[in-house]
């Protein structure tokens, strides 16, 4: 008979689950999700994998990791020190210890120290015997063991059992949070529907865990996470990338413009690719192309062909589509081009996240080649932006650049789902029939789009393309007074678009002593440490921007309440530069971080504590 | 069999129907001229509806071609045509595209676009203006440049193997190729209508003169004193006999094409191959493609109209079988869809 064990009530926790490339970290840490969204947590994950496929076993190369971080309140981020971490191996405990709050609950699979294996992993002696570990909460499990104990009884060979360890692994999990397994067992049932015995090891393994932590003394109490208080609504989880290429679908639907997808597949953005290759049924059309230049020079054929045409890539890739973007600019075709930024430059740390490639967004075209930028911030957020993105791009007529990154592509948060009927117009400014009136660069005097002339519709013939051409008539042209007409209505097409988008938010008092400004994917960590500083009585605020090409309109309103600026950003210091260029009468300060890694939310407090003592 | 998802055009058209009011700048005895008045005879016959002409171009003396004709027209940039031109028809397959570009854009820069859509068999047509020279840029070698020109860039005489087109477009699996010469109109327009007929990717080599900086350079078989001697104009099941007396004839021996003298050596009209442009084995029109002289003719002609289906007509039909089968109908399907929750 177990014993009864305390409960422990908690604000948050941050889980990450770690073990060998096939240990299956990722399926168990998106159950364990599941369940806990399904209890009422908020929560945001990250998945941390090599990008080699399956690299040696037991080495370091080799980790996977899921982190997952849930909360009775709002949870911004995916964390940044775990709680609880789950080693598989010695290699992933090595690799992650560095990540696990002092005191951490650290539960490992006792069976899978053996020598040879730590020796793999690269410690000189054991780190469960050595006292190395001495400053956690250790849950030493022959897990490995126990679980082929457990599945004796089952009909299934060696190899399938020890895969299931990752089950028994959750069933412990789920008895330290308290959770129900009903859908994780569910899961399993769908999942392996036609093969029985598979469908028993799993659920054997998972029921086993669970009664092995009730009844182990190792675990003295258990965690209780309350439900957050969460908006009225219908919820799903939802990787970025995913929600990029929903957003996409969305905005084809509401504007009547077929969906063309051209890419080529590269990490982190091939997601987007294959989420949307799912989705004949909704008429998307995609292209897997044979290079990145040909993924966007099929979208923009299929741009002048009426479509609501759409190119995802990453940093490597955007550099390759260079030229065609300036012929997107010239030929004012609408075009989403989709950047799933990673650490660079080259081919860099692919499966890293940062944020240095907006000099590349902003300025790396030939010519004076302006174009929209946005940035979304969350996961969630990216549906959002892709449709602002697709909205701009086609009743502007120009082409538009979504920034994302790959810690929002791969991590996910719960997205309350929206109606489609219930997100904002789109109105293509579509060209008529048989206009007399018809020519190519003919302009809205609001906006100053052309009219888009769909091949097929009658009495529009007309010829775009890379050379300059003549203001309203379209036709070839090297007139300099002309170019330069061209050139200045280009730039200003793309300025106007400040009386589209929304003023710029701040987060706290509109005044104070600090305002933190970062753009795009450190939102939560910025919000979070910015939070941090306010509940501890500081005068900070944060101005989180998501338009950067035109910035909102209220931009330098908002700065100049706040006695000093702080731009942060992952890279170098390119936001802040261009807020030089555009608003030189503020003086900013900046912290940058270059490392393929998130901020974390104590270096970014200690930062602005820093800056406020210094006044 | 003309492609049936293009609308027809109600009223027969006339070439002055696609004449645009563009000044033609290329250089006076340019092959392009003829180019041009071949398409502006054959789109009318063709029959399509004047807009439903797309014409789509790269970079180079051939790419302002669309600014010519007037329908839809994108001029686009160096290489990049042919990839262009994938995503006007599978956006719009209710267009014909045609394709105009060069050796260098679609051989040199382009050429990864260029094999992929003909790989890929992509209903457009791709008119390939081979003058063997760049013309734009004043004179440099290009990847179809015979070796050991002397150019701009190769004082000493080039140093590469040139491309020859048919081979590359047959090892892309090119379902269609047919060469002409820029001086016979009248075989041009009716290789392109033999080109709009094929369901899939039709590359059209075109001999074509440059006469600023490559001139005569197919004048050995071009020319009116060569051309007779020295072509031989494919027919559709019919003997591939040339020279000027018409005595002159193709055999196969072996694995090998040779060319033979009527009535030497016991070889008889019978003995001539017979031309069979829609075999769907490459293998003798690769050698056909591969043809030069001074042993043999150069082949002119459509060499190559084998069947198979094309990218584009899978794309619709994918996307049919989705709508009928999914239970995804719209987007709000899509977002309620798998795992969710109330709260």
């Amino acid at each position: 008979m177990a014993k009864l064990k305390n409960i422990v009530e908690l604000e948050d926790v941050v889980v990450k689950f770690v073990g060998d490339s096939g240990d299956g970290m990722q399926l168990t840490g998106t159950l364990f999700s599941d369940t806990a969204a399904l209890a009422g947590n908020d929560l945001a994950t990250f998945p941390d994998f090599p990008a080699e496929i399956r690299a040696p076993q037991n080495t370091v190369a080799g980790v996977s990791g899921f982190q997952v971080h849930l909360g009775q309140r709002k949870i911004h981020t995916s964390g940044d020190l775990c709680d609880v971490l789950v080693a598989m191996n010695p290699a992933s405990l090595r690799a992650n210890i560095k990540w696990a709050k002092p005191g951490a609950t650290i539960i490992v699979d006792e069976s899978a120290f053996e020598e040879k294996f730590i020796e793999k992993a690269g410690y000189k002696t054991n780190p469960l015997e050595d006292g190395s570990l001495d400053g956690y909460h250790m849950i030493k499990a022959p897990i490995s063991l126990l679980t082929k104990e457990a599945l004796s009884e089952v009909d299934i060979d060696k190899r399938m059992a020890e895969k299931t360890k990752n089950m028994f692994v959750l069933g412990m999990m789920y008895y330290l949070f308290q959770r129900n397994l009903d859908k994780t067992l569910d899961f399993i049932l769908k999942k392996f529907q036609n093969k029985p015995e598979v469908v028993q090891a799993n659920q054997v393994a998972l029921k086993a865990g669970y009664n092995y932590a009730e009844t182990v003394e190792a675990i003295v109490s258990t965690i209780k996470i309350g439900a957050a208080p969460m908006e009225k609504g219908t919820y799903r989880s939802i990787t970025g990338n995913v929600a990029t290429a929903w957003g996409l679908l969305a905005a084809a639907e509401r504007s009547g413009r077929p969906l063309f997808l051209g890419s080529y597949p590269i990490t982190p953005a091939t997601e987007i690719l294959m989420e949307l290759s799912k989705h004949k049924s909704l008429g998307a059309k995609v292209f897997q192309a044979e290079d990145e230049i040909a993924g966007i020079c099929s979208a923009i054929g299929a741009s002048f062909a009426g479509s609501l045409a759409v190119t995802t890539t990453s940093g490597p890739g955007l550099s390759l589509k260079s030229e065609a973007m300036g012929l997107a600019v010239i030929t004012e075709l609408p075009l989403v081009i989709v950047n799933v930024q990673r650490a660079g430059p080259s081919t860099g740390m692919p499966t890293k996240s940062e944020q240095s490639d907006l000099f590349q967004a902003l300025f790396g075209r030939n010519g004076e080649a302006p174009m929209i930028v946005i940035a979304a911030s969350s996961p969630a957020s990216c549906f959002h932006f892709a449709y602002m993105a697709s909205k701009l791009s086609m009743e502007h007529m120009t082409p538009v650049i979504l920034l994302t990154d790959g810690h929002m592509g791969f991590g996910s948060e719960l997205f309350k789902i929206p109606k489609v009927a219930d997100m904002p117009d789109i109105n293509p400014p579509l060209a008529k029939p048989n206009d007399p009136d018809f020519k190519p660069y003919r302009r809205d005097a609001v906006t100053l789009a052309r009219n888009w002339a769909i091949p097929g519709t009658e009495g529009l013939r007309h010829r775009i393309g890379g050379l300059e051409k003549t203001n309203i008539d379209g036709n070839v042209s090297t007139d300099p007074l002309n170019h330069q007409l061209m050139v200045n209505i280009r730039e200003d097409k793309v300025m106007r678009v400040a009386n589209y988008i929304p003023e710029q938010e701040v987060m706290g008092e509109t005044s104070g002593d600090l305002l933190v400004v970062g753009w795009g994917g450190t939102e939560g960590m910025l919000k979070s440490a910015v939070g941090q500083m306010q509940n501890a009585g500081h005068k900070v605020s944060l101005a989180q921007f998501n338009y950067i090409m035109p910035l909102p309109k209220n931009t330098a309103e908002v700065f100049s309440r706040f006695k000093r600026i702080v731009v942060c950003e992952l890279n170098k210091g390119q936001f802040v530069n261009y807020l030089k260029m555009t608003h030189p009468e503020f003086k900013y300060l900046q912290y940058n971080k270059v490392q393929g890694l998130p901020f974390h939310v104590s270096e970014l407090t200690q930062v602005f504590t820093k800056l406020l003592e210094e006044k | 069999m003309l492609d049936k998802s293009i609308e027809k055009s109600p009223v027969q058209l006339t070439k002055e129907d696609f004449a645009s009011d563009q000044m033609v700048k290329w250089c006076p005895g340019c092959g392009g001229h003829a180019i041009l008045a071949a398409v502006e005879n054959v789109f009318p016959r063709i029959g399509y509806k004047k807009e439903n002409f797309t014409i789509v171009s790269g970079i180079g003396c051939s790419s302002r071609f669309p600014y010519y004709v007037n329908t839809y027209g994108f001029h686009g940039i160096h290489g990049r045509a042919s990839a262009i031109a994938s995503g006007v028809k599978l956006a719009n397959p209710g267009q014909s595209v045609w394709i105009a570009t060069g050796d260098g854009d679609s051989m040199a820069i382009g050429g990864n676009h260029f094999i992929h859509i003909i790989r890929r068999n992509i209903d457009v047509n791709i008119l390939l203006f081979n003058n063997q020279i760049y013309g734009l840029t004043k004179g440099q070698f290009s990847p179809t440049t015979p070796i050991g020109q002397v150019t701009k860039t190769s004082p000493q005489g080039t140093i590469e193997h040139p491309f020859i087109t048919a081979g590359l477009v047959m090892g892309a699996q090119g379902t269609f190729f047919a060469r002409v010469p820029d001086n016979n109109v009248k075989l041009m327009t009716e290789v392109l209508y033999e080109a709009a007929k094929h369901d899939g990717t039709s590359v059209v080599e075109i001999l074509e003169n440059c006469i600023i900086f490559n001139d005569k350079a197919h004048a050995e078989y071009t020319s009116r004193a060569r051309r007779d001697d020295n072509q031989l104009i494919l027919k559709h099941g019919e003997p591939m006999i040339y020279g000027k007396e018409r005595d002159m004839g193709i055999i196969l021996k072996g694995t090998s094409l040779y060319a033979v003298k009527i009535g030497v050596g016991g070889i008889t009209e019978k003995d001539i191959l017979i031309h069979d442009q829609f075999n769907p084995d490459p293998g003798v029109h690769r050698m056909l493609g591969r043809m030069s002289g001074p042993e043999y003719p150069v082949a002119m002609g459509v060499i190559r109209s084998a069947k198979s289906f094309t990218y584009d007509d899978k794309v619709e039909e994918q996307i049919e079988f989705a709508k009928k089968n999914s239970k995804i109908k719209c987007v709000d399907d899509l977002l309620n869809s798998g795992d969710t929750w109330e709260i």
